[in-house]
């Protein structure tokens, strides 16, 4: 009877910590696309209802109403999968690595590189190119690691920086040997080196969608059903208490800065593989590595929470599209985001404050 | 945690309540019976208000609206990724779809073979499909007028031409200003440098004041956004700038004290025209080049009053004589060198 009574108080215990973590979230959602409505209303001159008729069935057409917008919807979300992933690794432990854009766009030049070897077979071409990306992305990623271990440099400083070293190198290779007459791309990668497109040659969506799904799975397990995971979190939790309990933290630092590059790095990789089969030439950046932070922080940087995340945001980067063939102004969608971005936010700072209250409490008490 | 979502609720309803009143009877202008084309355009990043070479292609599309009350649909691209989806989406509703931008040969060469049945146009690059027809112009002839315009204007015997990034195709500005500065004042020393961006109009602004501190006294740019940057330099220090694509003095009138020329590039020409043939049924793939003969590059109307008679009447002659095809200007740099220009 006591043991029931137990589970039924940990089960109802389980079920609030799910309603608080998915709460703010979803909230954020909601008010996200109700904000927007106004500004729908505004730029088309609309009424309220006729502003949300026209909002949600422009929103949903792009998205998942139609056939082809559907692949989009998925296209757009597979790169941000890996880089929401490489974040929410570097957020578990205590670290923001800005440089998932860097080591993104190392990966896609590792891709293009190695892409362009001739006479390897195409099993062996493919897996030598996701390799590439994540050797790439995860040296990259090592760089500033290894400086905030030993140096303590701020990650944030050098890996902001060591964007805009990728962006240059990159340039220098697109615009150098492997420039392709012009265009203000590379070469397209050989056939050998492109990802399976399940669903036919013309529509981009290839198998890179599964790589990231498959991801997801091998990341949730790592950091929660592994020894390597646990001291991961527990320096992300305290890093003193975490040398106190005896785990060395600045291995662990270099480490989840070398899982985040490598998962950002084979993101990259994935998407010249998979889905522009080349790499621009970048006037600015690709911003995979940017909306990877919004997604992390939304999905509170859980993998299985990456899933739907990335699964909104790269949806509602594909209806942009849709948004302006309604003649809507796109910056509608980035107003969605950045007030999703802005609830999410504050959702830590309502965290904060029950904290205080807390121990406030205590302290009377 | 209730008491908020009561809240958000309540306050949901309650401002829906009174946005149902401000209803407005607004219809869509329809235009009925007559069966009519449906046009679309995908511009580059630049996207909408670049007050240069996006602008200027739409610009050709509103005359279409104005003549034909032909209204086109129009999607922004934000990064190169978006090229082939937004271009594959235009392609499922309208007839003719533009790609602006040489950057969207490649998606759009791949949305024309998925879409036979459409006709598309492209601006500044050629796409070889029986249903595409390509616009490209000879920005060379219009940046050697620049150049002539420099050559004769310098004091300090440097000029400056600033370029966006270094892709064949700005490559053509810088061929044809040096070219032109070469044949009116071969002594003069043509500083090059690239922004490698379109937009950053800060580092635009740095680049020029260092070329000014070089000692150059006029610089050109072909930087599209990163150009406001150098005129903001010029004016700082009361030196020349030529602007690039539209009549900038017009569209920066602020500035317009320092800016000598521009170079006008006629891309609403371009879209204009692909629209018009298209509507009328006479729509001709194949590739077809602007230059000073076509009137598809030119010297913009407002010319700094600080410009001598002489040297606007040197250029003309220049302008006269190229469009005669008594030379050819260079269209890449390392073709500059070996450029004689001949006495006019």
């Amino acid at each position: 009877m006591t043991s029931n009574n137990t589970k039924n108080a940990v089960n109802k215990r389980y079920i609030q910590n799910a309603i608080d973590v998915l709460m703010f979230p979803l909230i954020a959602i909601v008010l996200g696309l109700f904000v927007a409505v106004f500004f729908v209303m505004w730029a088309k001159n609309l009424g309220f209802f006729d502003g949300v008729a026209t909002l949600f069935s422009a929103i949903w057409e792009g998205t998942f109403g139609k056939r082809a917008n559907f692949i989009e919807t998925l296209v757009a979300t597979t790169p941000l999968i890996f880089t929401g992933l490489a974040h929410s690794v570097a957020f578990r432990t205590g670290l923001f690595n800005i440089g998932v854009e860097g080591q993104f766009i190392m990966g896609m030049l590792a891709a293009a590189l190695i892409g362009l070897i001739p006479g390897i077979p195409s099993f062996i071409h493919v897996i030598l190119v996701l390799l590439g990306g994540v050797i790439f992305g995860a040296v990259w990623a090592a760089i500033p690691g290894y400086l905030k271990a030993k140096v303590g440099t701020n990650e944030v400083v050098n890996t902001i920086m060591m964007n805009f070293i990728a962006m240059n190198v990159s340039n220098y290779f697109v615009k150098g040997p492997i420039h392709r007459e012009g265009s203000a791309s590379s070469k397209m990668i050989l056939e050998s080196a492109q990802l399976y497109r399940f669903l036919g040659p013309s529509e981009r969506v290839n198998i890179g969608l599964f790589i990231g799904l498959v991801l997801i799975f091998v990341i949730y397990w790592l950091l929660w059903k592994t020894t390597i995971g646990y001291e991961l979190r527990a320096v992300g939790l305290n890093r003193h208490a975490a040398e106190y309990g005896g785990i060395n933290s600045k291995k662990n630092i270099v480490l989840a800065m070398v899982i985040s590059g490598a998962i950002a790095g084979l993101g990259g990789a994935v998407h010249v593989a998979g889905t522009i089969h080349k790499v621009h030439q970048l006037v600015g950046f690709t911003n995979y590595g940017f909306d990877g932070i919004a997604v992390a922080l939304l999905a509170k940087s859980h993998p299985i929470g990456v899933l739907f995340s990335s699964l909104l945001f790269g949806g509602l980067n594909s209806s942009a599209r849709i948004l302006q063939k309604y003649r809507i102004p796109k910056q509608i969608v980035y107003i969605i985001q950045g007030i999703i971005i802005i609830f999410v936010a504050a959702d830590y700072i309502y965290k904060w404050f029950k904290e205080k209250k807390k121990k406030e409490a205590i302290k009377n008490a | 945690m209730k008491k908020l979502i009561a809240l958000m609720a309540t306050l949901t309803l309650t401002v829906g309540l009174f946005s149902g009143c401000a209803k407005q009877e607004s219809q869509q202008p329809q235009q009925p019976n007559k069966p009519q084309i449906r046009i679309g355009l995908a511009t580059d990043e630049g996207g909408k208000g670049d007050k240069s070479f996006n602008d200027a292609a739409i610009a050709g599309l509103e005359r279409i609206k104005a003549e034909y009350g032909i209204e086109p649909q129009i999607i922004e691209s934000r990064s190169a990724d978006d090229y082939e989806p937004n271009l594959t989406t235009l392609a499922a509703d309208n007839d003719l779809i533009f790609g602006v931008g040489f950057k969207m040969a490649d998606a759009l060469k791949t949305v024309a073979q998925n879409n036979p049945d459409k006709k598309f146009a492209i601006v500044d690059s050629v796409v070889d499909l029986p249903n595409v027809a390509s616009y490209v112009f000879k920005e060379e002839e219009g940046s050697f007028l620049m150049g002539v315009i420099a050559g004769k204007m310098t004091k300090t015997n440097i000029v400056g031409f600033l370029g966006g990034s270094k892709f064949e195709l700005i490559e053509k500005f810088e061929a044809g200003f040096r070219a032109g500065v070469k044949a009116v004042n071969p002594k003069a020393k043509v500083i090059v440098q690239y922004a490698n961006t379109f937009s950053d109009v800060a580092l635009g602004y740095e680049i020029a004041k260092k070329m000014y501190n070089d000692g150059a006294d006029v610089i050109y740019h072909a930087a599209g956004g990163a150009g406001l940057g150098l005129f903001n330099a010029a004016k700082e220090m009361k030196k020349w700038a030529i602007g690039v694509d539209s009549d900038q003095a017009v569209l920066v009138p602020d500035k317009a004290d320092v800016i000598l020329a521009s170079m006008i590039k006629r891309v609403d020409t371009a879209t204009y025209t692909a629209a018009k043939a298209a509507i009328e049924g006479t729509f001709k793939p194949g590739t077809i080049v602007l230059g000073l003969k076509e009137d598809g590059v030119g010297i913009s109307k407002t010319i700094n009053p600080a410009v001598p008679k002489e040297v606007i009447d040197l250029a003309n002659k220049y302008k006269q004589a190229i469009i005669e095809g008594k030379f050819t200007v260079p269209s890449k740099p390392s073709e500059v060198d070996s450029f004689q220009a001949p006495q006019i």
